[in-house]
């Protein structure tokens, strides 16, 4: 399969987390805009190391060129999953004092 | 000796440092002790430099002691001249130095220790820079010199600073040599950019090869610095104010040595000048303008020293006609004379000044003669030689100048002439008020009224006794053949090749001698005259009218001054300071304050606390960045 298609796929995924971020109130859901947007770069460099990876084993059978990038998506899971359990806890903490997930209220570092 | 002559500069520099650092704890006879002696010890060196230059074999010496300025092609080196011009000039400077030196001790010595040893400090810088001025071999070590000379005249005509008005004198004299410093400055940047160097022998050996024109242009400039330091029309007029420092100082700095830079200067650079006909027709014109114009505000002055400050003013016109007319060792010579008799009447004006208790108005004096034997018997005899008397020097030198003027020129002669009967004139209806009639002062004055301690009439009698016998170096050829001394003495420096047409051709010696004889006739009888109108002068305390008005207003030089330039100056200041300033200075600083914090006022909007609003700039930003980036490939 042609590399153009998952590019394709990630773009739509990372412009539909933006809008998500931009448009949504609800910390939740925002949250979830970002997850998609990670996702959506972490398919890319999937992507593109499938692809370094078979052109180096094209030239060299024992080759492990391009695989590097594999390991990224490791790392960028594990730190979204730290970023998730932070970020779910502020928001039950903010559920808790204000009774409201609206991100708009956060418009002030005191009250 | 020559390999001495740092010396000579060195001892009143020491003197200046010892007297001024310690001006605390001086006592005033260890004061008076430094300073005299480190002038008298100049002297002395000064003599024996003097007396190896009179040698037949005599070479002109460099003498080099010190790298000043040396980078790329320029190259300064402070060195000294050891040649008779500077000789000449080192003799007068240190001997007249050294006997208004011990005149001042007497002369001051009711100010404090402190005052004293400033005064003693101030007067042998001055020496020291003066005498710098007349031994640089180059433009450079002379415009230090130079330099040097109107600081310490600066200094010390606002010696007693506590008077505003002496300060504001002092800053007169200071501006107004600054102007013509400027014109020396831009003369000396003009020959190192045209000759590459300012060295004398270099530049005068390059003289010939230059276009006229630029020599005129150096010329003119170099001559409007002597305009500035020697008192010359235009920039005179901060002399007779200069009368306010001590009289001492008026008799070293203001009539003997300083103002004649501009003439040693000129007659220095007489190589130059020979190159320049329309310089040399300015400096004439000028210097006899000079002459005559000062001569009329003399007559009417009433300030004693006044008198003679004006007097000086005519005397230095007088020596820059006999540069213009190229007669430089005339003009030398009257330097010369000029510095012994008019050092004698200054110092004389200071005896009766201290007899009289500052009272400085010869209209309140009179009949001083009974009082002041010594005092009067010298001013005396500098009268004469001041009018012309002969043998007198003032006769000598004065009628070389006008013999050179009459052969360039029979108008200079005859304006000449006119001024030097005015000088007559003045001179004995100075004495003729101040010594002769009777005493118009208070009784209270009076009883006060005595001879002047040692110390100050011995310098007057030696100055006298130069007076009256120093015109015979230089006697002229039509009374005695090869009896011109001085002019034997310095024709090595003064007249290397270009003599000049004054000295190729010679009047009739018969011609000569009725003129000079004509002159002394008409010299006496203004003196006669003088003396009777004067000398029983009643004081009249009544508003003069007409001329005499003006010239005791001294021709209103100094509101026209005021009117055409300081007038104009200060407005044209006052809108700097009030519109130029305030709108488009503090206009431009206040704006950029004012823009930042309007800017700042504007931005602090965007940060609303709206998180999402942040998010969605730094989207858009990001992909303006995306669109820019694509663009700006292509």
């Amino acid at each position: 399969m042609p590399v153009n298609y998952y590019i394709f796929l990630s773009v739509a995924l990372f412009c539909i987390g933006i809008a998500g971020v931009l448009t949504r109130r609800n910390a939740i859901v925002v949250f979830m805009c970002i997850e998609l947007m990670l996702n959506a770069v972490n398919l890319l460099l999937v992507a593109f190391s499938k692809m370094h990876h078979l052109a180096g084993l094209a030239l060299d059978p024992g080759s492990t060129a391009g695989t590097e990038a594999q390991l990224f998506v490791f790392f960028i899971m594990v730190v979204a999953a730290a970023e998730v359990t932070v970020g779910l806890a502020i928001i039950v903490m903010m559920y808790r004092n204000i009774h409201s997930v609206d991100i708009n209220f956060l418009n002030r570092l005191k009250h | 000796m020559s390999k001495l002559i740092y010396l000579v500069p060195l001892f009143p520099l020491v003197g200046f440092l010892l007297n001024g650092l310690g001006r605390n704890a001086l006592s005033k006879a260890v004061a008076s002790f430094i300073g005299v002696g480190s002038v008298l010890a100049s002297f002395v060196l000064s003599l024996l430099i003097f007396h190896e230059t009179r040698a037949v074999d005599f070479t002109p010496q460099v003498v080099t002691l010190f790298d000043f300025i040396n980078t790329g092609k320029i190259d300064i080196p402070f060195s000294f001249q050891v040649d008779q011009l500077s000789a000449l000039f080192l003799l007068i400077i240190t001997g007249v130095g050294t006997l208004i030196h011990v005149y001042s001790t007497a002369y001051m010595h009711e100010e404090s220790e402190m005052h004293y040893a400033r005064y003693f400090a101030y007067l042998n810088l001055f020496v020291f820079s003066m005498l710098l001025l007349v031994l640089g071999s180059n433009y450079v070590v002379m415009f230090i010199g130079w330099e040097g000379v109107g600081l310490c005249s600066y200094l010390l005509i606002g010696y007693w600073y506590k008077n505003n008005a002496y300060n504001d004198a002092a800053k007169k004299a200071f501006v107004m040599n600054r102007i013509g410093d400027l014109g020396f400055l831009l003369a000396v940047f003009w020959m190192i950019q045209r000759f590459g160097s300012a060295n004398f022998s270099e530049v005068f050996a390059q003289a010939p090869d230059v276009p006229a024109a630029v020599l005129t242009g150096i010329t003119l400039l170099l001559f409007l610095g002597a305009t500035g330091k020697s008192a010359q029309i235009p920039l005179f007029t901060w002399l007779p104010d200069a009368m306010a420092g001590p009289t001492p100082v008026s008799a070293l700095i203001h009539a003997a040595t300083m103002v004649t830079a501009g003439i040693y200067m000129i007659a220095r650079s007489h190589v130059l000048f020979d190159f320049a006909p329309i310089t040399q027709t300015v400096i004439a014109i000028i210097g006899l303008a000079t002459a005559l114009f000062a001569a009329t505000i003399a007559i009417r002055q009433n300030d004693i020293k006044k008198v003679l400050a004006y007097s000086t003013v005519s005397q230095l016109g007088f020596m820059f006609l006999g540069l213009g007319v190229g007669a430089y060792t005339g003009a030398i010579f009257h330097v010369m004379t000029h510095a012994f008799f008019k050092a004698l009447l200054f110092l004389g004006a200071g005896s009766v000044i201290h007899a009289m208790h500052h009272e400085q108005d010869i209209r309140r004096m009179g009949g001083l003669r009974k009082f002041m034997p010594v005092t009067h018997i010298t001013f005396l005899l500098a009268c004469l030689a001041i009018a012309g008397i002969p043998p007198f020097s003032g006769f000598f030198s004065k009628d070389e100048i006008l013999t050179a003027a009459l052969l360039k020129n029979p108008v200079y002669y005859v304006l000449g002439v006119i001024a030097a009967l005015m000088t007559a004139f003045y001179m004995f209806r100075l004495y003729a008020m101040t010594f002769q009639g009777r005493f118009r002062g208070t009784a209270e004055m009076a009883s006060h009224l005595h001879e002047s301690p040692k110390a100050m009439t011995i310098p007057l009698v030696v100055l006298a006794l130069l007076s009256v016998f120093g015109g015979l170096v230089g006697i002229p050829e039509v009374f005695m053949k090869d009896a011109h001394r001085l002019k034997t003495y310095l024709a090595p420096v003064l007249d290397v090749k270009n003599q000049g047409a004054a000295s190729l051709t010679h009047l009739p010696h018969n011609t000569e001698l009725a003129l000079m004889g004509g002159i002394v006739v008409a010299v006496a009888a203004i003196i006669f005259f003088a003396i009777r109108a004067y000398g029983r002068y009643q004081f009249r305390d009544e508003a003069s009218t007409g001329l005499s008005r003006i010239l005791e207003r001294k021709w209103y030089v100094d509101e026209c001054y005021e009117f055409l330039i300081s007038k104009p100056l200060k407005a044209f200041s006052g809108f700097l300071s009030s519109t130029v300033e305030k709108v488009v200075i503090d206009g431009f600083v206040n704006g950029i304050g004012k823009a930042v914090q309007s800017g700042g006022r504007q931005l602090r909007l965007l940060q609303s606390g709206q998180v999402g609003s942040y998010i969605l700039i730094m989207v858009t930003v990001t992909i303006l960045f995306f669109i820019i980036q694509l663009f700006w490939k292509s």
